[in-house]
């Protein structure tokens, strides 16, 4: 394929034009390499006698740039990467080990801390997972509400990629936005759940708290106000040279590698793979909303800032349509063998008590079974995979994590490229490192 | 600009429209229509087929996994493109099998298949790697190992992942592990505090190009001589 790409970007030296508005000039990018982007072989040298030693370089765990506790080893042929080899590993706590110590209700706590920017949408799909194992039905105000808690927390995940991205590309001003907006997003969720970061919103069978009163006016100021800033961020990256510059034509992965490298989330669609959970696999009624699924045509790291920036978009569509529909009606089903009764009920009545005392200290039991939910998180396909007994622990619980099989992938997007664009490639994966090591 | 197409997800003709399942019995249901394909086509090798929760479990014979993971994705009827994941399972009763579960998807059809691998207790655990078919079963593959200690034959560098090369412990995930660890807190502090930074790099590593004059002297006779670089 032909790597020579030209995009629109704004100079600040092009001057205004007639329509008052900074003038566009064609920039070229990609240039001098063949077959998928990166020119493989090194230019040659000049200095003959330099030629034939290859560096090893070594890149964090401790390194702002790899966005968490990732160790890239690079061995460089001048400043091109011949070879990457990701170390990963630094923050395992083995949650899947202690998972199967723990009840249902106990482990959603824990999927607070496994992707840590997404964490309202992680106790959602726990939850979701676990009820597919006992067999529960969830209320109409509770679909929507989760619908609600799941966009949400997308947008902020995006949000956090947005702004770091900028700032290893070189930009600090979306940063500050884009934290801005994610402040409005945590103070909202300490509305409803009383937590900003370790939410633990969700339980089996429904919410830890229905939403109080006047909360969706917050919400409606959010999904009012939002847009204004990303169109500010999207003017100030989208046509910029510096950031156009750095990011096409980088780490390019084509539709059928992508496919094969298990990728997923925005780096799958980037690639130009038409595969979202939300729509090829619905769950909470997610077919009912009218929605888009952008997808990329070139698979590098521009394409994939795009896409996140259109989902961000498409999210606030849910979100209008979700606030216009949420039904009133219980949060929590009726079923007092999987949800806890009221606490005033608990402290009078026998039968309350009783509930209380064998969900607490017993804990639900699903039947015999397993079940794997998967989900689009802003990474990608979450999946929970759980195992049951008949006991009320499960026997297995696997995380399918989106950044982890994402992160895979690194050595080949960065062979031939410059070493200033590891950092470029690194950031587009969008990784976590708290569910990459669990 | 670019030869890429995009591929579109569901795209076989006469496919329903996706829907939010509802209402999903525990045991029975439509079954997914690639089990029979598997079973005319593998005969034997397919031991058991049951759904559960709506998912289709196929239990196959774990030595000609690569066979029926292969042909899944390359038959066009069938087309898994897509590998979700890799995992396994040991049940709290020991004298069950561990279960070795892959999951798979095809985009085009829109279906979801989840394969199984027994492996009886006592039996090498060891299992045909899928790595030749897709490349994302790399990390899956090592962190499967690294958790239960499953070689997967025939991958290309199956070493540990999540925990350090050195690590002695054993086989975090499985049931005779205890969930503390098998080390007492001074022996794991004592490991950590007198550990060698140098043993952080793989042999690999270690050996490429230039790197290797710069290592200390002692490291460099070590490596030499074919010495691991463990402590």
């Amino acid at each position: 394929m032909a790597t020579k790409r030209t995009v629109e970007v704004e100079l600040s030296t092009t001057g205004i034009g007639r329509d008052g508005k900074p003038q566009r000039v064609p920039l070229f990018v990609g240039e001098g390499g063949e077959g998928g982007g990166p020119a493989v072989a090194a230019p040659p040298s000049t200095e003959p006698e330099l030629e034939g030693e290859h560096m090893l370089i070594n890149i964090g765990p401790q390194h702002p740039a790899t966005h968490g506790v990732l160790r890239l080893v690079l061995e460089l042929d001048g400043e091109t990467v011949v070879r990457c080899i990701p170390h990963i590993g630094y923050l395992h706590c083995g949650f899947e080990k202690i998972g199967e110590y723990r009840q249902y209700n106990q482990i959603i706590p824990w999927t607070d801390r496994d992707d840590y920017l997404n964490c309202v949408g992680n106790n959602i799909a726990f939850s979701l997972g676990a009820e597919k194992l006992f067999g529960i039905e969830i209320t109409p105000r509770c679909t929507v509400l989760r619908v609600i808690g799941m966009e949400l927390s997308r947008v902020i995940s995006h949000l956090v990629w947005m702004g770091t991205t900028a700032i290893d590309i070189g930009a600090f001003t979306p940063f500050l936005w884009s934290f801005q907006e994610r402040e409005n997003v945590y103070n909202l969720f300490e509305g409803w759940v009383g937590a900003r970061l370790t939410t633990s919103a969700s339980r089996v069978g429904g919410m830890a708290a229905d939403i109080p009163d006047g909360w969706l006016d917050g919400l409606r100021a959010f999904v009012r106000t939002f847009p204004k800033t990303l169109d500010e961020c999207d003017r100030m990256l989208t046509k910029n040279a510096v950031w156009v510059g750095r990011t096409v034509g980088l780490g390019v992965m084509s539709p059928e590698e992508a496919l094969n490298y298990g990728l997923s989330g925005p780096m799958l669609r980037a690639s130009g793979v038409d595969y979202d959970v939300r729509k090829d696999f619905p769950y909470l009624d997610y077919e009912t909303y009218d929605w888009e699924v952008p997808v990329g045509v070139n698979g590098d790291v521009y394409d994939r800032y795009l896409v996140r920036m259109e989902e961000m978009r498409q999210s606030i569509r849910i979100l209008e349509q979700a606030i216009a529909r949420l039904p009133d009606g219980p949060v929590n089903i009726d079923d007092p063998r999987v949800i806890l009764p009221p606490k005033h009920k608990a402290t009078s009545e026998m039968e309350s008590m009783i509930h209380h005392f064998k969900n607490v200290m017993e804990g639900p039991r699903p039947p015999i079974g397993e079940a794997y939910v998967a989900v689009e998180a802003p990474k990608g396909e979450k999946g929970y995979y759980m195992v049951s007994d008949g006991s009320a622990k499960p026997v297995r619980w696997r995380i399918r994590p989106p950044s982890f099989v994402n992160l895979s992938a690194i050595p080949k997007m960065v062979e031939g490229h410059l070493l200033s664009d590891v950092i470029a490639i690194n950031a587009s994966i969008d990784i976590v490192m708290g569910e990459i090591d669990r | 600009m670019s030869d890429f197409t995009v591929i579109h997800a569901g795209t076989a003709p006469g496919l329903p429209a996706p829907a939010t399942p509802k209402n999903v019995p525990n045991r029975g249901g439509e079954a997914n229509p690639s089990a029979d394909a598997l079973k005319a086509q593998f005969g034997d090798a397919i031991k058991r087929v049951d759904v559960v929760w709506g998912e289709t479990n196929v239990t196959i014979d774990i030595a000609r996994a690569l066979d029926i993971v292969r042909w899944l994705h390359d038959d066009p009827s069938q087309s898994y493109e897509y590998l979700s994941d890799v995992t396994a399972v040991e049940f709290r009763d020991r004298g069950l099998p561990i279960e070795v579960i892959w999951h798979l998807r095809s985009i085009k059809y829109r279906r979801f298949l989840r394969l199984k691998g027994l492996i009886a207790k006592g039996q090498p655990l060891s299992v045909p790697s899928v790595w030749p078919v897709y490349k994302g079963a790399d990390w899956l593959e090592r962190e499967c190992y690294d958790m239960f200690g499953i070689k997967f034959e025939g991958h290309p560098d199956l070493r540990r992942i999540l925990l350090w090369e050195q690590y002695a412990e054993g086989f975090p995930l499985r049931k005779d592990f205890p969930l503390r660890g098998r080390f007492s807190r001074a022996e794991q502090l004592r490991q950590a505090l007198s550990a060698n930074p140098e043993a952080r790099y793989s042999m690999e590593e270690l050996s490429i190009a230039d790197a290797f004059s710069e290592l200390p002297l002692d490291m460099r006779a070590r490596i030499k001589g074919g010495e691991s670089t463990g402590e």
